[in-house]
């Protein structure tokens, strides 16, 4: 057990395994890269129908079961059905991470939005707000510390769940996992995954930093 | 100013909120609506600056039918109010009286100094304006609310029991201050209220609607209280009717003579700027509450009541002992007070 530690040590900090195309600092960049795009894909979908069921008041049903949806969603079982459908390409992996992403997003700009204390809301219109500035002057701005939580949640999702790619032979940190599978080399398979967990950890204590800088001014 | 011409509200569940209301209120002066809660007097105010639409009917404004108007543009041209002020919490005070302002295309650092002039009118130190909501206190809050609906200085104000929400003696403080602005500003205030002691404090006009949006009286507080239409009215104004009557009379005109020197059991006691201290006796001594011209009936009435001798210390501005007044004076002068009324209604 201990040599495992040692070995993994080994492993994390060698020049050797930071170094070239199958070097952890490509890897990483590789990770991030799909991790950032899929959760960019997912924002832009799952944003604006958030923000429109969250303004109308309709459709309430759908950004509620959306989360537990997402939640029994298997994703590598619609990485392997999109490659089936559609070849090989990085489609498959973008389509599974993104429908991973899209509930968290949605679900959580809806619960900020219908947060809004309705005596604001009453007031931004009575004021002579319309309905769009309504929503980008005070619903939004109001909103927009769990709308920033939904996207953390996505993004670190994303980013635990990104191995998938090596799955079907791209890269990211999936690959050491995949590979030393395969090779039945578990110092790889380990490194991998701390490597994977590390970031995920380091994304989520960055962001939540970041929003509580953000919106010190903020009571609640 | 505001009229209402054969107006029904009907919700979609079916309650009537407001029956056939035809109401006229003229420009300038406060017409409070009063009424125990769900009687239709938050709708009937927010159905001026289309918050709610009418089931039919017509509202004026200035002449003009509400409906026909581009309502956000309508409530811009409007002053509204609501309970718990409604701030906007990322926003600091000052941005929160500029709202309006902005809203009308005028540029940030105008619509500032506006909203920094506003705050000094509401009675707030300049540097609240940096603040944010969740900083100040209820009554600062409430006031903000009152900067940020005459920003655009519109000639009619909306208020939704603006006062609910805070303590008696902010409650009373707030009433004072509204009734200060009002006299410099003279805007047509329509206020909604469930408290009838506040409706007679601060209304020019009050409206007494019924559960089911029937509007039962309409007249002064004078009127209201001398000659209540029917036994609901009298019911709402309470007991002390009689009593509130006074409320809006000043003592003024009560006659006061000397006070009482040595000799008597009890001897006003004053300090070497004359102003009433005390009442002592042999017994010991009773504070004293001196009353100025510009206080009411009701307090004189209070006071004498109180008195042990019966007699109330009246002072001038500077609070300097001006003569006293007797209960017989002060009863007689109240007799009097509902006679009038009576005549008057």
């Amino acid at each position: 057990m201990y040599e495992l530690f040692e070995n993994l040590g080994t492993w994390l900090v060698s020049d050797a395994q930071w170094s070239g195309p199958d070097g952890i600092g490509h890897r990483l960049a590789e990770h991030l890269q799909y991790s950032l795009l899929a959760t960019l894909i997912a924002a832009a979908i799952g944003l604006p129908l958030g923000l429109l069921i969250g303004h109308t008041g309709k459709g309430a049903f759908v950004a509620i079961n959306l989360a537990s949806f997402g939640r029994a969603l298997p994703t590598v079982g619609l990485v392997v059905l999109v490659f089936l459908a559609g070849g090989l390409s990085m489609l498959p992996v973008y389509v599974a991470l993104v429908a991973l992403a899209v509930p968290a997003i949605v679900t959580n700009t809806y619960a900020g939005m219908t947060a809004v204390d309705p005596d604001v809301k009453d007031a931004a219109r009575g004021q002579g707000m319309r309905g769009h500035q309504v929503l980008a002057h005070v619903e939004l701005p109001l909103a927009l510390p769990l709308i920033m939580t939904g996207l953390r949640l996505a993004l670190i999702q994303v980013v635990a769940t990104a191995t998938i790619a090596a799955y079907v032979s791209f890269g990211g940190l999936g690959r050491y996992v995949f590979d030393g599978l395969a090779q039945r080399d578990l110092v790889q398979v380990l490194g991998g995954a701390v490597l994977v967990a590390l970031v995920a950890v380091v994304l989520d204590v960055g962001l939540a930093g970041l929003q509580r800088f953000l919106f010190r001014h903020r009571t609640a | 100013m505001i009229q209402f011409d054969a107006v029904h509200k009907r919700f979609p569940n079916g309650a009537e909120a407001v029956h056939d209301l035809s109401l006229d209120l003229p420009e300038g002066g406060v017409t409070v609506l009063v009424g125990s809660s769900g009687c239709g007097k938050t709708t009937t105010l927010r159905m001026i600056n289309r918050m709610v639409e009418p089931t039919s009917g017509t509202i004026r404004v200035g002449g003009k039918d509400v409906q026909q108007q581009d309502a956000a543009e309508l409530r811009r041209s409007i002053g509204y109010v609501i309970q718990q002020a409604g701030l906007f919490p990322h926003r600091t005070v000052l941005d929160n009286v500029a709202t309006v302002p902005l809203l009308l295309g005028h540029g940030r650092k105008q619509a500032r100094a506006r909203a920094a002039g506003l705050l000094e009118t509401v009675g707030l130190a300049a540097d609240v304006g940096k603040r944010y909501p969740h900083q100040l206190s209820g009554g600062q809050q409430q006031r903000v609310g009152v900067a940020r609906a005459l920003a655009a200085d519109p000639p009619v104000l909306l208020m939704d029991e603006p006062f609910g929400a805070v303590d008696p003696v902010v409650r009373s403080q707030l009433q004072d201050e509204l009734l200060r602005l009002q006299e410099e500003l003279n805007k047509t205030i329509v206020f909604v209220t469930h408290d009838i002691d506040e409706a007679v404090r601060l209304g020019d006009r009050i409206a007494v609607f019924r559960t089911g949006g029937h509007l039962v009286q309409c007249s002064s507080p004078t009127e209201l209280l001398a000659r209540p239409a029917d036994d609901f009215v009298a019911g709402f104004l309470g007991a002390e009717r009689g009593l509130k009557l006074l409320s809006l009379r000043t003592l003024a005109a009560v006659p006061q003579g000397p006070a009482p020197g040595g000799g008597g059991t009890w001897t006003l006691v004053l300090d070497e700027a004359r102003k009433p201290l005390h009442w002592a006796s042999e017994d010991g001594e009773v504070p004293v509450r001196p009353l100025k011209d510009t206080d009411s009936l009701l307090s004189a009435l209070n006071e004498s009541v109180a008195s042990p001798t019966g007699l109330i210390a009246r002072v001038d501005a500077a609070g300097t002992l001006t003569g006293v007044s007797s209960r017989d004076d002060i009863h007689s002068h109240a007799g009097q007070a509902h006679s009038e009324a009576r005549v008057a209604a």
